[in-house]
């Protein structure tokens, strides 16, 4: 216990158990919270939900109205001696509870398509996937090797960097049109949105990476004789690899925040084509489903690329 | 102890002289053929060297001492090729250089070990850098690590060594290149005192099995006098040579030789060299005794 009070100090130590703690917690709050405003009517919901339209004949049952008009149209029936219309206490259709999201995320994986999608979830997010590993490999094996160049070579460093910084402040989705008027209105040109959205960034964070390479550790190398190509792949590069690696690891992200933008380029496709025509429909617990499957996607990749790179960097964690 | 009591320090016992004439006489395998420095930032020039002049023999160990801002650093650093000179130019073996090579191998004052490569790959990288095979490289590798002692630790990465350890492998990277000439700049000066004590009799045990010149940079004078057949001493702003002083102390040398009248007399001498330069100089970055609080300063509140 002492030690959850010291993570709360400046700068405090923290151990396993208070870490353990933590997160939980951190999992645990939202979804308590989320789960109070669902299913305590006291906190919030808004609106009714007409079980009985009773006298009122614009209502139907199934329909939401905001609580003041039902009261008001409760009153009015009272007065004209009809039967009252009955409701239930609830939430907008936009918020969903956790269970109605859980059920249609569980759905999401057993049966096809919802109503009016022509693919089901799963479908959907494996173009999606697809799209992403595409335009990171693309941008990777453009970006990563020019990156490097430029953090170690003054001359590219000259030639190359102004150019991106200029193209680094378009935003990635201004060259849709571009893109399709180019590449078709398939999949190349939303392949193309991801690599112009980070492919810019990544040669700078790369090239900047790169120069921040230990510079005794070159020196030291130059010592022993090591030149030019000798001292790019076995000094340059494996000292960078720990930081080249978690680089790769954000700009994953960044490719990420670029996905729903180039999917709704041409025909639109993927998880956001789904999620536009599943909230056309009103199946908000399907969208969510499908937001929290890219969050939950995108968190374990992180995931998992963070515990292959302790296990691959030792050095560099026991260094730090 | 009285100053005039101390022999001088200029005479040589007799088989240290003997010795010094011996060394003389061998070729001369670094030679710094009037070199002189100029930083220029902006308008503002600061000369960092004038008109150094020296020549290393062969097997020799040279300590180049000076007090901070004398450009000693400056001078290794373009010995080992890493600055370039702005007049005069540095030549091993009669011939003039050009950048870092492996002929001059150097061991930083932070161990600068790659800390991705166990301790043989560490050394192995100079004697790959020289075109050995791999397997070949392995082998010599594992002879230079016995001969530190570290044989064991082959297989361990950097950071589970010791500094001490980790200074011993750094010696051993650079040895293992074949260098002609080993260059120092302060390597001992992060150790603590017993472990630098222990290390300056490695180096010297070293030196004296194989074939090679050592330049040794460092700010104490003791380590200086312990290590040094002949100690060049740098005058601050600009960096000149102030003297070249060749030290009494037979070999091999001994912890207990620190104690000796020759060793006091140097080391006073040294000194008083060092001493002299901090009064002229205007700027100086370290900690000065005319370090003046004000009178009103409140230091404590506790009345005496």
């Amino acid at each position: 216990m002492p030690s959850l009070a010291a993570s709360w100090r400046l700068y405090g130590r923290t151990d396993r158990t208070a870490r353990g703690v933590f997160g939980i917690l951190a999992v645990l709050l939202p979804l308590l919270t989320w789960s109070a405003v669902s299913y305590l009517p006291f906190i919030w919901h808004p609106q009714i939900l007409i079980t009985d339209p009773g006298g009122e004949d614009y209502l139907e049952s199934g329909m939401r109205m905001k609580r003041a008009d039902f009261n008001r149209a409760v009153d009015e029936m009272r007065a004209k001696k009809l039967p009252a219309p009955q409701g239930i206490a609830t939430n907008p259709v936009y918020f969903p509870s956790p269970g109605e999201v859980l059920s249609a995320f569980a759905h999401a994986f057993t049966s096809s398509a919802p109503t009016g999608a022509e693919h089901s979830i799963t479908q959907a997010f494996g173009h999606s996937i697809r799209i992403i590993f595409w335009g990171f490999v693309i941008s990777s094996l453009i970006g990563v090797p020019l990156g490097v160049l430029c953090g170690a070579l003054p001359a590219m460093a000259r030639l190359i960097e102004p150019s991106v910084d200029f193209f680094r402040y378009l935003p990635a989705p201004a060259f849709g049109a571009l893109a399709v008027a180019i590449l078709g209105i398939y999949d190349a040109p939303k392949i193309a949105i991801i690599v112009i959205g980070t492919l810019f960034q990544q040669i700078l964070v790369i090239a900047n990476t790169t120069r921040k390479l230990d510079f005794a550790l070159i020196e030291a190398a130059r010592t022993l004789g090591a030149r030019g190509l000798r001292l790019l792949f076995r000094v340059v590069i494996p000292g960078i690899l720990p930081d080249l690696y978690r680089d790769q690891r954000i700009l994953l992200g960044w490719a990420w925040t670029y996905l729903i933008v180039a999917e709704l380029i041409g025909t639109s496709s993927g998880i956001t084509w789904f999620i536009t025509q599943q909230a056309r429909y009103q199946h908000f617990d399907n969208v969510y489903a499908a937001m929290a499957l890219i969050g939950i996607v995108g968190l374990g990749t992180d995931m998992v690329l963070g515990l292959l790179a302790r296990k691959f960097f030792t050095w560099k964690r026991e260094n730090a | 102890m009285p100053q005039n009591s101390l022999p001088d320090y200029r005479i040589l016992p007799l088989d240290v002289a003997e010795r010094m004439a011996h060394i003389k006489q061998r070729e001369c395998v670094l030679k710094i053929d009037h070199v002189g420095k100029v930083f220029t930032q902006k308008r503002h020039q600061t000369v960092a060297l004038e008109d150094i002049n020296f020549d290393i023999h062969r097997r020799e160990f040279v300590c180049v001492v000076g007090p901070s801002g004398c450009g000693k650093s400056t001078l290794i650093r373009i010995l080992a090729g890493l600055e370039d000179t702005t007049s005069g130019r540095i030549l091993v073996d009669g011939q003039p250089v050009n950048g870092p090579g492996p002929d001059r191998g150097m061991v930083f004052q932070k161990y600068t070990l790659f800390p991705w490569m166990d301790v043989c790959r560490n050394v192995m990288f100079g004697i790959e850098m020289g075109g050995t095979s791999k397997t070949e490289a392995r082998r010599e590798a594992m002879q230079w690590l016995q001969i530190v002692g570290l044989e064991q630790f082959a297989t361990s990465f950097p950071h589970q060594l010791s500094g001490g350890m980790q200074q011993r492998v750094a010696i051993v990277r650079a040895l293992a290149a074949r260098p002609r000439v080993l260059l120092m700049d302060e390597s001992f000066s992060a150790l603590d005192a017993q472990t630098r004590l222990k290390m300056q009799n490695y180096l010297m045990e070293i030196w004296r099995k194989i074939d090679i010149t050592i330049v040794f940079i460092t700010h104490d004078l003791d380590e200086a006098i312990y290590l040094a057949d002949r100690i060049l001493v740098l005058k601050p702003r600009p960096g000149r040579v102030e003297e070249v002083i060749e030290v009494p102390l037979s070999r091999p040398r001994r912890a207990t030789q620190m104690t000796s009248d020759e060793f006091l007399a140097t080391k006073a001498h040294l000194e008083a060299l060092i001493r002299s330069f901090g009064d002229n100089t205007e700027e100086t970055d370290e900690g000065e005794e005319d370090f003046n609080i004000p009178l009103l300063t409140l230091v404590t509140d506790k009345a005496e």
